[in-house]
Order: C-alpha cells, then sequence, then structure tokens
C-alpha cells in the first residue's frame, strides 16, 4: 500500500452563471449552471507528482482551487494527510495551511508590486509563526532566496527589478517559506520563456528530490508533464478520462482523447510532417453534450456514446472513461 | 554564507536617491508650470502656516482694532493711529493683509481636513465595495450614483443644514468649522469610492491576493495590506484635485453665509464682506482676498493635473 499524501474523491463543482434575476425574468432566460468540475477522484502518493492536463476550460485550474479550500467545492471532497482543508476555519485547519501551497501561473500577477521581495516571502514565516524573531526571519528569508537560485541581497528589491524566470523563483522561495508538504502548481511555466521553463522545472524538481515535496501539477504542455509527472490524468469538460502512470499514457494513450492530444502536439522530429487533428473545440461547459462528453468529436463515437456515460474502466493499472477502451488497447480499433 | 547579516530596510540615502532619480521627479524637473505652482502653493501654505508670526496686526483682536483706521487704501496711512497698511483696510480698519493670511490659515485647514476625511471614506468603502461584491458592493455604489445626481455644493449645503439644526444654538459659531468639514468631507467621497472601488476589483482578482487569502490572511488585511498600496496612484490624483475643489467649496459656502462666521473669517467670508464695498469704490477689500483664493485653487488644480499626467503610462 503506497502513502497517500492527497485524497479526491467525487470533487464536483457547479457556478451559478446566470444573468441577475430582472434580467431573467423579463427575458425568460433559464437559470445557467456551468459544471465546471464533474465527480472527479483521484489520489497523490507522497513525495510524487501528479499532473493534470487538459485545454483551456476543462476545469483545471478550479480543481487547484478546490483542492486548495479557496472554493467550495458543491459535492465530494479533499482529504491532505487524512484532514479535510475546506472544513471551517479551526486550529487543526490552520496547521493544515501551513503545509499546503501554491506555486502561480503568472509571476507578474502573483507578487505584490508595492512589497518587498524579503517581505513577500517573510509573509508566511510571519502568519504561521514559525520565526518570532525578525532577525531569524531575515535569516531565513536569505536562506530560502539561496535555495532558490537567487542572491540575499535580492530581499530589499521590488518584483519589477526581477525577469519572469526570476520572479517565478521568487514565487517558489514564498510557496517554501512556511516548510510545506504539498505544492499545487498551476501552469508554473506557461508564462515564461521556454529557456526559462527548464530552469524553474529542474529547480522545482530538484526542491522534490531534497525536501520530499508532493506536487500536484497543471498544465496543458504535455512535454512539460512528460518531464515533471509520475501519474497523468486527463481532464475533458471537468471530467477525468483517462488516468495512468506518465510511461503508460505517453507510450499507449487509450482514451481517444488522450490520443488526439498527444498526436496534436507539435514534436521536435515532425517537422515537415502534416498534423492529424480532428479540428473540434471544447464544447460549451454550460450545455455540454450527452452521454460521452467527447463524442462529437470521436471517430469512433457510436449511439451508445451518444446517449449512455461510460464507466470507468480499470485496465492493467490505468483508468479509462470510454465504451470502447478494451478495444482500443487490444489494438482491435484503429484510431 | 556569507557573515554579513542580510537586512530588508535599504539605507535612508539610497531612499532619497531613488525619489530624487524617480520618473515623478524627472518629470517635475522638466515642468516649469507644476514648478511654479508648487513654488505658490508652498508659499501660500508657509505663510499660512506662520500667520501669527507674519501678520503685522492680529486681526481679530477687538483692543487693537482703531475704527478710525478703517477703509485706509492700500499703502495708506490709518486716519486714527497712522500705521501703514500694506494692503489697506476694511470697514472696521482690519489690515486686509493680515485678515487673508488668517483667513488663508483657515481655508487651507478646512479643505486639506474635508478631503483626508473624504479620502478615507472613500477609499476604505471602495476597496469594501470592490473586492467583497455582491449585495455590498450594489448598495455602497448606488447610494454613491444617488448622491452623485446632486451638484456637490447642495450636498454640502444639505449636510450642513442638518447638522446646523442638530447642534445647539450656543455652540454653532465654535463647531462651524467641524460642520464644513463634514459637510464637504461627506460631498466628494464618492470620487474617491468609484476609483477605488475599480482598481480594487482588477487587483483582487490577482494571484497576490489568492496567495494571501491562501495562507490564512483575514479580508481586513487583506484590504488594507495588499491592496490599498496597489490602488493609492489614482487617489493622489484625486486628492490634489479635490483639495481645490474643497477650497472652493468652502469658499461658496461662506460667501452664501452659511459658512466660516464673521468673527472667524475664511477668504470666502472675507470675499462675502469686500463684496459690500465694491460699488462705493473700497476695491481692495474684496481684490486681495479674491486674487488669493484664484493663486490658491489655480496652483493645487495645476499640480493636480501635472500629477495625473505624470502618473498616467499611457502619456509617457
Amino acid at each position: 500500500m503506497t502513502d497517500i499524501m492527497v485524497e479526491v474523491s467525487g470533487l464536483t463543482r457547479r457556478f451559478d452563471v446566470s444573468s441577475p434575476w430582472l434580467n431573467r425574468l423579463l427575458q425568460r432566460e433559464p437559470r445557467r449552471i456551468l459544471t465546471a468540475v464533474d465527480d472527479v477522484s483521484f489520489s497523490i502518493a507522497r513525495g510524487s507528482t501528479y499532473a493534470l492536463v487538459g485545454e483551456s476550460g476543462s476545469g483545471k485550474s478550479t480543481i487547484a482551487k478546490l483542492v486548495l479550500g479557496l472554493l467550495k467545492p458543491t459535492a465530494g471532497q479533499v482529504l491532505v494527510d487524512g484532514s479535510d482543508l475546506s472544513a471551517t476555519a479551526t486550529a487543526a485547519s490552520d496547521a493544515l495551511r501551513r503545509r499546503v501551497q501554491m506555486i502561480f501561473q503568472d509571476p507578474y500577477a502573483s507578487l505584490n508590486p508595492r512589497w518587498r521581495v524579503g517581505d513577500i516571502i517573510s509573509e508566511p514565516i510571519e502568519v504561521f509563526g514559525l520565526e518570532p524573531d525578525a532577525g531569524a526571519r531575515a535569516r531565513r528569508v536569505a536562506e530560502l532566496l539561496d535555495q532558490v537560485g537567487l542572491a540575499a541581497s535580492d530581499a530589499t528589491k521590488f518584483p519589477h527589478q526581477f525577469s519572469g524566470g526570476q520572479r517565478q523563483r521568487i514565487g517558489i522561495a514564498r510557496a517554501l517559506a512556511s516548510r510545506p508538504e504539498f505544492i499545487v502548481c498551476d501552469e508554473p511555466t506557461s508564462a515564461l520563456d521556454v529557456s526559462v521553463q527548464a530552469q524553474v522545472l529542474n529547480l522545482m524538481r530538484d526542491l522534490q528530490s531534497e525536501l520530499g515535496l508532493t506536487y500536484l501539477f497543471i498544465s496543458h504542455d504535455l512535454s512539460v508533464v512528460r518531464y515533471m509527472a509520475d501519474q497523468v490524468g486527463v481532464l475533458y469538460l471537468g471530467r477525468l478520462v483517462e488516468t495512468a502512470t506518465r510511461d503508460a499514457l505517453f507510450e499507449a494513450p487509450c482514451h481517444p482523447y488522450t490520443r488526439m492530444l498527444l498526436d496534436a502536439a507539435p514534436r521536435i522530429d515532425g517537422f515537415g510532417r502534416e498534423h492529424q487533428t480532428d479540428g473540434g473545440e471544447i464544447p460549451d461547459p454550460i450545455n455540454p453534450p450527452s452521454g460521452c462528453h467527447y463524442h462529437p468529436r470521436c471517430a469512433l463515437a457510436t449511439e451508445r456514446c451518444r446517449v449512455e456515460v461510460p464507466a470507468v474502466s480499470n485496465l492493467e493499472g490505468r483508468q479509462v472513461v470510454c465504451h470502447e477502451a478494451t478495444q482500443i488497447l487490444s489494438g482491435s480499433v484503429d484510431l | 554564507m556569507s557573515s554579513v547579516q542580510p537586512t530588508l530596510k535599504p539605507s535612508i540615502s539610497s531612499r532619497l536617491r531613488g525619489v530624487w532619480e524617480s520618473d515623478i521627479a524627472w518629470s517635475f524637473r522638466h515642468s516649469p508650470v507644476a514648478m511654479i505652482a508648487a513654488f505658490v502653493f508652498l508659499a501660500l501654505i508657509l505663510a499660512a502656516l506662520f500667520a501669527p508670526w507674519i501678520a503685522p496686526y492680529t486681526p481679530f483682536d477687538p483692543a487693537s482694532l482703531n475704527l478710525m483706521d478703517g477703509f485706509t487704501p492700500p499703502m495708506g496711512e490709518g486716519m486714527g493711529s497712522g500705521s501703514v497698511y500694506w494692503l489697506g483696510t476694511d470697514d472696521q480698519g482690519r489690515d486686509v493683509f493680515s485678515t487673508i493670511l488668517y483667513g488663508m490659515r483657515l481655508s487651507l485647514f478646512i479643505g486639506l481636513s474635508a478631503v483626508a476625511f473624504a479620502a478615507v471614506l472613500g477609499v476604505t468603502l471602495g476597496l469594501i465595495a470592490g473586492y467583497v461584491g455582491g449585495w455590498v458592493d450594489a448598495l455602497i455604489m448606488r447610494v454613491a450614483d444617488i448622491q452623485l445626481t446632486f451638484p456637490s455644493i447642495m450636498v454640502a449645503l444639505l449636510i450642513f443644514g442638518i447638522a446646523r439644526g442638530l447642534i445647539p444654538a450656543e455652540y454653532r459659531d465654535q463647531m462651524a468649522v467641524w460642520v464644513l468639514i463634514l459637510s464637504i468631507g461627506l460631498s466628494e467621497w464618492v470620487q474617491f469610492a468609484r476609483t477605488v472601488r475599480g482598481s480594487a476589483m482588477v487587483e483582487s482578482k490577482k494571484d497576490y491576493v489568492q496567495a494571501a487569502r491562501l495562507i490564512g490572511r483575514k479580508p481586513r488585511q487583506i484590504l488594507f495590506r495588499h491592496l490599498l498600496p496597489n490602488v493609492m496612484g489614482p487617489v493622489s490624483v484625486i486628492a490634489t484635485i479635490y483639495l481645490a475643489l474643497a477650497i472652493i467649496t468652502e469658499a461658496t459656502l461662506s460667501f452664501l453665509g452659511v459658512g466660516a462666521p464673521p468673527t472667524r473669517p475664511s477668504l470666502g467670508t472675507l470675499i462675502s464682506i469686500g463684496q459690500d464695498y465694491l460699488f462705493s469704490g473700497e476695491w481692495w477689500i474684496l481684490l486681495f482676498p479674491s486674487m488669493t483664493l484664484l493663486a490658491l485653487a489655480l496652483s493645487v488644480n495645476l499640480l493636480g493635473d501635472w500629477l495625473r499626467d505624470a502618473l498616467n503610462p499611457k502619456l509617457q
């Protein structure tokens, strides 16, 4: 039995995106409910990286906020090391909050532009009362800056004096400040230059092995996921369609959507090769397609896919949500 | 590790150099209008501040007044005492120059206090409306919208009238200054609230606010420690422009006879007094207080215009 750090079960979140009630009344509009996350379950082993992949609008960032307790789930729950983060504020949830942190997507928006870097990094230390003495706090800030590859003297500077990659390092230092065990990374490199992406990813991997961190890694970039992840979950319109280990997923994708994603990703050896894409786009999440959400874009779609939501099938250590999963895995269907 | 003790605070000299080399200081040094306006405003502020030492007479001490000196023209000698009055005297023999200094003192005090009151009120309500949203936002902003449909001088008059009605008659003259500050402040908070609400809405969507919420920061700390420093840019511009407006509003109220009492006149009261003598030839009683008000309001306004342009990234 592996040691589970994060357990997400039946997580669902709906948003009410209706117009104000007066407009609804006058224009006879129905309520509009958006299901951003629909019955998502997965677990993350301690010290490992779980990657969530999906197009924009698939609910990746909503899951991140739900896991961190920044949003309340409509149904389901998130257990971090056995306790519920979204429970009402108690001493226990304060203690848990210290152990959970986040690295944000946009390093230009995630650092307060009017705060000095030292103050930004020492805020979590101060809030959780980790170093009551100001001198000790300054030394800890210097240590953290050193840990992410910046100079201790950078503490007196403002965020605008740094490049995007350096800002992301500051964001990582802030995330590490409360000595967390679990870090949610919401597209941490998608706003960075390609050359800087690798540096930041390497830093995150080094820190993981050094501090034994557990990552929930959210990305739409498959090459980044392949580099970072141990387990990968593929999201489509708020539902997990395939979960597998990294190697299994990238070598033999089982869900038609996963296969499409892998085919659509540009490859370094693929110059001149014609891309095979299905041309479709993610449908309107307020009125999602019936049955399997993917059927309008799927080459294998049958009448059954239009009507019946597929169940999860466990195949050789992976979970696939597709009526045709067994046939795809055995190779009897050609995609 | 080096043995150097890391500190989070930079030295004072590096901060001063930072201010001198900042964009805004550069813009100031290259704008003659702003420099002249700042010079005039500073001179007027100092004159008002040190009025008791600068003013040659104490105009509100009845014992030192000589009724025989009344209506002395500028640079003329008083008929009674024989002393020289640079800007002349009014009907009661009060030195116009001294009354202007004391009147400006009162006008500036009321203007600055009213703007400070309006800014604190408006910024706080705007921050709450922008961050909390929902019905709180709707309530605050609808009140603001309703108030905007009335001219601000009317709102000030209304509040002034209500406040006067609530205060017993024997305290009215004493309380007049505070009632003025309250009514002008309450008539001007809307613009602060609207501006701050907009910026607060934009800022509260940014990830640094999420990061603060993540570590369990309370809304009050997020509002005042994280959001406030990021919405203050436009506030300084509005505050400068509204300072001129507050001084003029105070002068208007006093001119209409509902502001500062004649025993403790502000610039508006002086203009109101001077108006009575314009057609009988004693022009100096009206002219000099009016010119002072003009210089004060114009210099503040020009400074505000310059500040708005200097802080607007689109014009750089």
